[in-house]
């Protein structure tokens, strides 16, 4: 019976021991969750901060992005304006070199003969081709009886246009005073008045006029003056004077160099009679 | 290498179509001074591209654009008439006869450039 009691309290101890075991293990396996959870959190706020570490640095290399993008479109806008700046001067480049091909052909055409009837020629080619006029004439002014007369015309035969005294209309007045005339209302026209032209230019030598030009319609298509066409009349003023004038010196004295030869030839041949 | 022809009875109109050409790169420009002359250059010489005035002596522009579009071996050169006549039936005249383009003087660089540029 005693042994029996000790077997039974052997077997309580062994209980007890057990029970606080299983306590102990209870304790373990919670604490061991409790860690599990805790390591489990931290994983995930550590995996939280990579992420936003990484969100982070994108952010910046976007905003560094977006700041070289900026950069980029500023200088793009800037590279543009200087293109736009720069075909707009090779426009007016090209717009310059043009008009200055026009006047020197003009120029050199004007030049390139000493021939009275092709300077003449060459001046309504001129007035034609790079100024566009339709009808239109050039007077010379006749010395002895002060009278601008019709030297060369287009449109128009030389008889249907006057002679002009000196100071008299439009023609005269511009020839007296030897400043170009235009008027308000310039193009094409059909209804002429050959005594008042649309645009009348003086041919001077210096201060020394020695004929006009006047345009009295233009083509169809030119509806008016560009400032290449002032220039023209410019360069026509003086250089086509000049080209007149000394043509007409040449012609003259050509003729007066064949006549005194003939004279001389005569005067040679009478001896052998 | 363009061969341009430049059918043009004024000197001064043909310095001035010829100095405006001559910036295209390469170009060499042949000068004839009527229809006439024109055709013997057509005969001696390949050319790619002709700017031919309509108004000239012994034989006009519109005839030269005829003769040039009725000959096999020229009919697919590209023609630009160029004229004083600013009316719209000569233009339309003009292309009716085989002329590629028109041009109504006083020409302007620009255009003509623009223009010879777009048939090379």
């Amino acid at each position: 019976m005693e042994k029996d009691f000790g077997i039974a309290k052997k077997a309580d101890e062994f209980l007890q021991i057990f029970k606080k075991g299983e306590e102990f293990t209870k304790d373990l396996i919670m604490e061991n969750e409790r860690l599990r959870f805790r390591v489990a959190q931290l994983e995930e706020a550590a995996e939280k901060s990579g992420k936003e570490e990484r969100i982070r640095i994108y952010e910046e290399r976007i905003k560094m992005l977006e700041e070289e993008f900026n950069s980029l479109l500023e200088r793009y806008r800037k590279v543009e304006e200087e293109n736009k700046d720069f075909a707009s001067k090779y426009v007016e480049v090209e717009s310059e070199n043009n008009n200055l091909a026009n006047l020197y052909v003009a120029s050199y055409q004007l030049h390139s003969t000493l021939d009275f009837n092709e300077v003449l020629r060459i001046v309504l080619e001129i007035i034609i081709n790079l100024i566009g006029a339709e009808k239109f004439a050039i007077f010379l002014m006749d010395e002895k009886t002060n009278e601008l007369l019709p030297a060369a015309s287009e449109g128009f035969s030389l008889e249907e246009l006057p002679k002009t005294k000196l100071g008299e209309d439009i023609i005269g007045k511009v020839a007296k005073e030897g400043e170009s005339y235009f008027a308000e209302n310039m193009g094409y026209t059909n209804d002429i008045n050959t005594s008042s032209p649309a645009v009348c230019i003086p041919l001077k030598i210096k201060e020394h006029v020695i004929g006009v030009i006047s345009i009295y319609s233009l083509f169809v298509q030119k509806k008016s003056f560009t400032n290449i066409d002032y220039e023209l009349f410019n360069l026509l003023a003086g250089h086509a004077a000049t080209a007149i004038f000394s043509s007409k010196l040449y012609t003259q004295s050509e003729r007066k160099l064949t006549t005194i030869q003939s004279f001389l030839d005569l005067l040679k041949e009478k001896p052998r009679k | 290498m363009p061969n341009i022809l430049v059918v043009e009875d004024s000197p001064t109109m043909r310095q001035l179509i010829s100095f405006a050409i001559k910036r295209i790169p390469e170009s060499r420009i042949i000068e004839a001074t009527d229809g006439i002359d024109a055709l013997k250059k057509l005969s001696s010489e390949k050319i790619d591209i002709i700017l031919a005035d309509i108004n000239m002596p012994m034989m006009d522009g519109l005839k030269l654009v005829s003769l040039v579009r009725n000959n096999p071996s020229y009919q697919n050169i590209p023609i630009i008439v160029i004229t004083t006549e600013g009316a719209e039936e000569d233009k339309k005249r003009a292309i009716s006869i085989g002329a590629n383009a028109y041009l109504t003087k006083p020409i302007q660089t620009q255009e003509l450039m623009k223009l010879v540029n777009s048939f090379l």
